[in-house]
């Protein structure tokens, strides 16, 4: 997040006291490093290994069977749940992200100016945070006390499908209806919006006030890429918070195909449906980087324009130059041919 | 004026939305069945009902299944403030070959679903028999990799590398060793993140339902651990059961579940009131945002 200049190191043997800063270096971090390759690179290797066989657990022991790419074949051709249930989460991901990331920043604009009560109102939207689990969701939302009946979604649903198709329009429907658990999702990407637009310099927006900006103008020239680090985060701790969470049918679709105890799902079957998610994940929050992630802010950018037209204009002025050069050549040598003679006054006397 | 009216009404309204479930979760919560069905109560309930409050609470076992929550929550949190302030640190402050993989590879550890290293973890779980124990918790948290431990360290990294270097040379001047200044100086300094640390990683334990029940809980039915929330989620069962037992007069019915989703809120929510500032300031000073 922060800019560091790198220090190139030199290669080669390292000095004694760099190597005891090195020692001590490791030593802090080695537990870390060790749960790493207990609880992340050694199951990640197991679970890839565990796809392409079908496990059974018996009172002896666990069984063995490589079948290739036989739980993939399962999981697309017969199992009619996984592709529907993927379908809809990268669907339902796609949409709500944006939805949560730019709520989030209009509340925390509103919030940012000057306003009574401002730590009342932060703690009404923090709140949400301190509250989701997944079973506390699935009784608000069961009891409906999730929706509020004044919003009819089926009027917007009806509205849209005029003139869109009717996937489309149950979509949208569906995602206002869960606007609320949506809007819930926002309470940390609030606070960080927050906090990143009260170190924004307040003298920038005074000096912009100055050259005549409007607020608006303000808003795309100086909060925008000032925050656009901020947005990435927000949009990639959406994602995760989106597909970890208890209220997404996937993750419940894999949990339950690993203890299902019948002969063809189990351990591997829920392995491969594991991998496939996590490539799916990676691949959404891989999007957004490449949506978000430019390294490049407005400042660098109106630096580099400016660089590229004083570039310009140098060689403008050469190529002024050397016309004017040439031009001068040219009077000479059509001054010598026709061999004027001008008055210099030499042979008055 | 105009502007600021506008946005004064704009957040009381999304404010309202905001807690409109939790309103109506109280107001329903406190209905009797008459004023279930009757329809011209709407929010306020003619008489204070608390029978489904007791009621939830007998047959969700509410004190054991808080003070086990509170152990399920407590102990990870304990182990993962100070192991990710010891990784912290050392990513802050040494400088060693390979730093650059292992940041990434902290970052990959958090974006990578928790769903495909679950399988074989469990298995290990199984082998080492602390599956139903919150000793599933405590061991990953120990060594660093527990629930959200990445983005504590990235907290406790962002926050050492504020401290002045000078602090830290001036302890080893006076003859402190590396050990020995961590724990005297970038300690002492790292309170804000520390309390940052403390109340995400609890929050988060105690809010988190699928692992729990998976590890913790272990599955089986008649398990020793259970926490409020997965009380909540098999609540519906457990209430049954209390009915057929007597040990209650009412239907499971919206009211009854309700008071027993109030209840397992209760606790944090207590929480948060007492500490709101801390919990609403602390992303300020833990400083995610980077300088």
């Amino acid at each position: 997040m922060s800019k560091e200049k790198k220090v190139k190191q030199p290669k080669g043997k390292l000095g004694k006291l760099e190597r005891r800063e090195a020692r001590a270096g490791y030593f802090f971090v080695a537990p870390w490093l060790v749960g790493v390759v207990i609880f992340l690179l050694y199951p990640l290797c197991q679970s890839f290994y565990y796809m392409w066989y079908n496990i059974r657990i018996t009172p002896l022991g666990s069984n063995f069977t490589y079948i290739g790419i036989g739980n993939f074949t399962q999981i697309w051709m017969t199992d009619p749940q996984f592709p529907q249930e993927i379908v809809d989460y990268l669907w339902h991901t796609i949409v709500e992200v944006p939805i949560i990331v730019v709520f989030a920043l209009m509340i925390a604009i509103m919030l940012n100016g000057k306003i009574k009560c401002r730590g009342l109102f932060r703690l009404i939207f923090f709140l949400p945070v301190i509250i989701v689990s997944g079973p506390v969701m699935n009784m608000l939302v069961d009891e409906g006390a999730a929706n509020i009946p004044a919003m009819d979604t089926t009027v917007i649903t009806n509205a849209i499908a005029t003139f869109l198709p009717l996937e489309v329009a149950n979509g949208v429907g569906e995602i206002f209806s869960d606007m609320i658990m949506i809007l819930w999702y926002s309470g940390v990407q609030i606070l960080i919006f927050l906090s990143a637009l009260q170190k924004i310099d307040s003298a920038m927006y005074e000096a912009a006030k100055m050259d005549g900006a409007s607020g608006w103008e303000c808003f795309w020239k100086i909060t925008l890429p000032t925050i656009k680090p901020m947005i990435l985060l927000n949009a990639v701790y959406s994602v995760i918070f989106l597909s970890s969470n208890e209220q997404n049918a996937l993750i419940t679709l894999i949990k339950d195909s690993m203890f299902s105890g019948t002969s063809e799902k189990g351990y591997g079957y829920a392995s491969a449906m594991a991998w496939m998610y996590a490539v799916v994940i990676t691949g959404i929050v891989l999007l957004f980087f490449l949506l978000l992630g430019s390294k490049k802010d407005m400042y660098d950018r109106q630096v580099k324009r400016r660089q590229r037209a004083m570039k310009k204009e140098a060689r403008l002025v050469k190529k002024i130059e050397r016309r004017g050069r040439r031009n001068a050549k040219k009077i000479e040598r059509l001054r010598n041919k026709r061999s004027y003679k001008t008055y210099s006054g030499e042979n008055d006397y | 004026m105009g502007k600021q009216i506008v946005v004064y009404g704009l957040l009381i309204c999304i404010g309202f939305v905001y807690l409109y479930p939790l309103l109506s979760m109280v107001s329903m919560s406190l209905m009797n069945r008459d004023d279930l069905l009757d329809s011209s109560v709407n929010w306020l309930p003619s008489t204070l009902f608390l029978e489904n409050y007791r009621s939830a609470a007998v047959s969700m076992n509410f004190w054991t299944s808080l003070l086990k929550g509170i152990v399920i929550a407590g102990l990870p949190t304990l182990c993962n403030v100070l192991i990710c302030m010891m990784v912290g640190y050392g990513f802050a402050t040494f400088n060693f070959r390979g730093k650059n993989i292992m940041m990434g590879l902290l970052i990959f550890s958090y974006i990578l679903p928790s769903q495909v290293t679950m399988i074989p973890t469990y298995v290990l779980y199984n082998r080492l028999g602390i599956v139903g124990s919150p000793l599933a918790f405590v061991l990953p948290a120990i060594l660093g990799n527990g629930l959200n431990s990445a983005i504590f360290i990235l907290i406790f990294f962002q926050f050492f590398k504020q401290v002045p270097r000078v602090l830290l040379e001036a302890a080893k001047i006076d003859g402190a060793g590396h050990f020995e200044s961590f724990v005297k100086v970038g300690v002492p300094s790292a309170g804000p993140a520390i309390l940052t640390v403390v109340l995400f990683s609890f929050v988060w334990y105690w809010n988190e339902s699928y692992l729990t029940e998976m590890y913790v809980k272990g599955l089986s039915a008649n398990s020793m651990w259970t926490n409020l929330v997965i009380q909540l989620k098999n609540f519906d069962t457990s209430f049954t059961n209390a009915m057929a037992t007597g040990d209650t007069a009412l239907n499971l019915g919206e009211s009854v579940r309700m008071a027993a989703t109030a209840l397992s809120i209760i606790p944090l929510m207590i929480m948060y009131l007492v500490l709101q500032k801390q919990f609403v300031e602390s992303i300020d000073r833990a400083g995610i945002t980077g300088e």
